[in-house]
């Protein structure tokens, strides 16, 4: 988990009795850090275009591969604007922050950086500049509100999607990131949840809004009857495969340093990807006894995600088992729980990445433990158990309520839904008026 | 004259094309199909959805013959297409009553 330390550590000088001078912690830049951060900002960012894009899109039917890589670059573009005027602000102000003390700032940023005021090139954030932390976090303010148009994919209008996602990015995402994220004072950080990368800011939070806009939103037409059938699977693998890539700038970027702790990352993120991907397929070769293509992909994301909060503190051995867990867990409520239940998240943002999430967020408690082979601080595995679990109650409710009512809203007003005709022409001609194959 | 239409598997192409050839038939039509017969189809899995593919892809090939040419013509096609699993296809044949090549006028036989 990270924090601002480094402007902490100036204000409690003064009352130490030795000369401030020889004491001040005068943060300084690194240029093995900041060189890591650059290119972490842009594998993170290369993980929704064109990772997610691909992901997605081998995914969905023909007639509506352009729409899924359209939101993706749209709202790569959308968001950008937003973090720049004041999402930014809102995640990671420290205006009226006092650690141990819960206020209206330990939800919510300030405004002070709106626009991003104060930014220069020398204005540090521990020992990187602030713009490589600002561009960093904003690529994950990216890809967390693409990760839900999986879950309304073929069926949502591009001006409802422009609208939910920028809304949902103001309501939830920046609340839920400042909260874990934004150091003392803040309200998820202070109760001493663990989330190194963004399990519960990213991936359960974006997986729980899935699975709501899909309720709200409705069933594809004829859904389960017709068949949608992934279209290019081979898009969906050089996906999952730029995901797995990527996600080394995700875990091992969010050390902020090019350290140990980055390493160590970039490890057990191997480690827990390779067993989810393991154990899905060994799941579905014992059950319809084929190992599928589809399946191994999905298996890796879900280890992907299972391993984000926990890349920080967990060991090996705790990312095998965390992995192990995810990709085997996941392929039940990919496959078998949506069908159960009858709701038409297209392609499983509820069932790998808020499952895979929850798993992980809740496993990073005891897996932080040095006696379970973690390199937290944790003393209790099962106390720290408890108060992930809070936070991973919390964020569920945050996310579920908001985003029910962000969703309502959209569709009393300017409706979420294209027609059945739209639906049936599929949204590349019927909202871009353009088409993926011109094969003639 | 005959008009022999046949089903067949579609990586049977180049043998039948050349069995075709050897009987001295000069020219065929092929067509990318997709059909169901005995061979029913078969079942696709996508994360626990499951379908059925009821339609197979296969090769429409038309051809037209001689009489005298037309019992070569049944038995390169066969010998060629034929693996002895379900799914070889079948062979249709009818009367053709007319054939006139475009080019030159020709008729019946000469335009074969």
């Amino acid at each position: 988990m990270r924090s601002r330390h480094m402007l902490i550590a100036s204000t409690s000088l003064a009352i130490l009795p030795f000369s401030a001078a020889a004491q001040t912690t005068v943060a300084v830049l690194d240029h093995g850090d900041t060189a890591w951060m650059i290119v972490a900002s842009m594998l993170v960012l290369m993980m929704t275009i064109p990772g997610a894009a691909l992901f997605y899109g081998g995914m969905v039917r023909a007639k509506n591969l352009l729409s899924v890589m359209m939101q993706c670059f749209a709202i790569t573009a959308l968001v950008t604007v937003l973090w720049m005027l004041y999402g930014y602000s809102l995640a990671f102000s420290t205006e009226g922050m006092h650690a141990g003390v819960t206020n209206w700032h330990s939800f919510i940023g300030g405004l002070d950086r709106a626009m991003l005021a104060g930014l220069k090139p020398d204005t540090l954030y521990q020992t990187v500049p602030e713009s490589v932390f600002v561009m960093f976090q904003l690529t994950f303010a990216i890809i967390t509100p693409a990760l839900i148009i999986g879950a309304y994919a073929e069926r949502m209008k591009f001006s409802a999607m422009l609208w939910f996602s920028g809304l949902w990015l103001t309501f939830v995402y920046l609340p839920v990131a400042h909260m874990v994220w934004s150091g003392p004072g803040s309200l998820l950080g202070d109760l001493g949840v663990l989330d190194f990368a963004g399990g519960t800011v990213v991936h359960i939070n974006a997986g729980i809004a899935g699975l709501v806009a899909c309720l709200v939103i409705g069933k594809r037409r004829g859904w389960p009857q017709t068949h949608m059938p992934p279209h290019n699977l081979g898009y969906t693998v050089i996906g999952a495969s730029l995901l797995w890539l990527g996600w080394f700038g995700f875990n091992a970027g969010s050390a902020v340093a090019a350290n140990g702790s980055a390493g160590m990352a970039m490890l057990v993120t191997q480690i827990a990807t390779a067993a989810a991907a393991i154990g899905w397929v060994a799941v579905e070769w014992a059950i319809h006894r084929r190992a599928s293509v589809l399946g191994i992909a999905s298996g890796a994301v879900a280890g992907l995600v299972a391993i984000t909060p926990a890349a920080g503190t967990a060991g090996p051995a705790g990312a095998l088992l965390i992995g192990f867990v995810a990709g085997t867990v996941c392929f039940f409520t990919a496959t078998r729980l949506k069908h159960k239940l009858g709701y038409d998240d297209s392609l499983d943002v509820f069932g790998v990445h808020a499952i895979a999430g929850i798993i992980g967020a809740l496993l990073t408690g005891p897996f932080a433990a040095p006696k379970l082979g973690g390199f937290g601080t944790v003393t209790s595995p099962l106390l720290q158990l408890w108060i992930q679990a809070k936070g991973v109650g919390f964020t569920i409710v945050w996310s579920a309520v908001l985003s029910w009512g962000i969703l309502k809203l959209l569709d009393l007003t300017i409706g979420l839904r294209v027609d059945a005709e739209q639906e049936q022409m599929g949204l590349d001609i019927a909202e871009h008026e353009e088409r993926a194959y011109n094969l003639t | 004259m005959k008009w022999i239409t046949a089903i067949i598997k579609p990586f049977t192409l180049d043998d039948v094309r050349e069995a075709l050839a050897e009987a001295g038939v000069q020219g065929m039509t092929v067509t990318e199909v997709k059909g169901f017969g005995r061979q029913h189809g078969h079942t696709e899995l996508y994360r626990g959805a499951e379908y059925v593919v009821d339609f197979l892809p296969k090769l429409k090939i038309e051809v037209a013959v001689a009489n005298d040419r037309l019992d070569h013509a049944i038995e390169a096609i066969s010998n060629a297409a034929r693996t002895g699993k379900i799914g070889d296809g079948k062979i249709f044949v009818s009367e053709l009553e007319q054939v006139i090549r475009i080019r030159t006028q020709e008729v019946d036989a000469d335009a074969l």
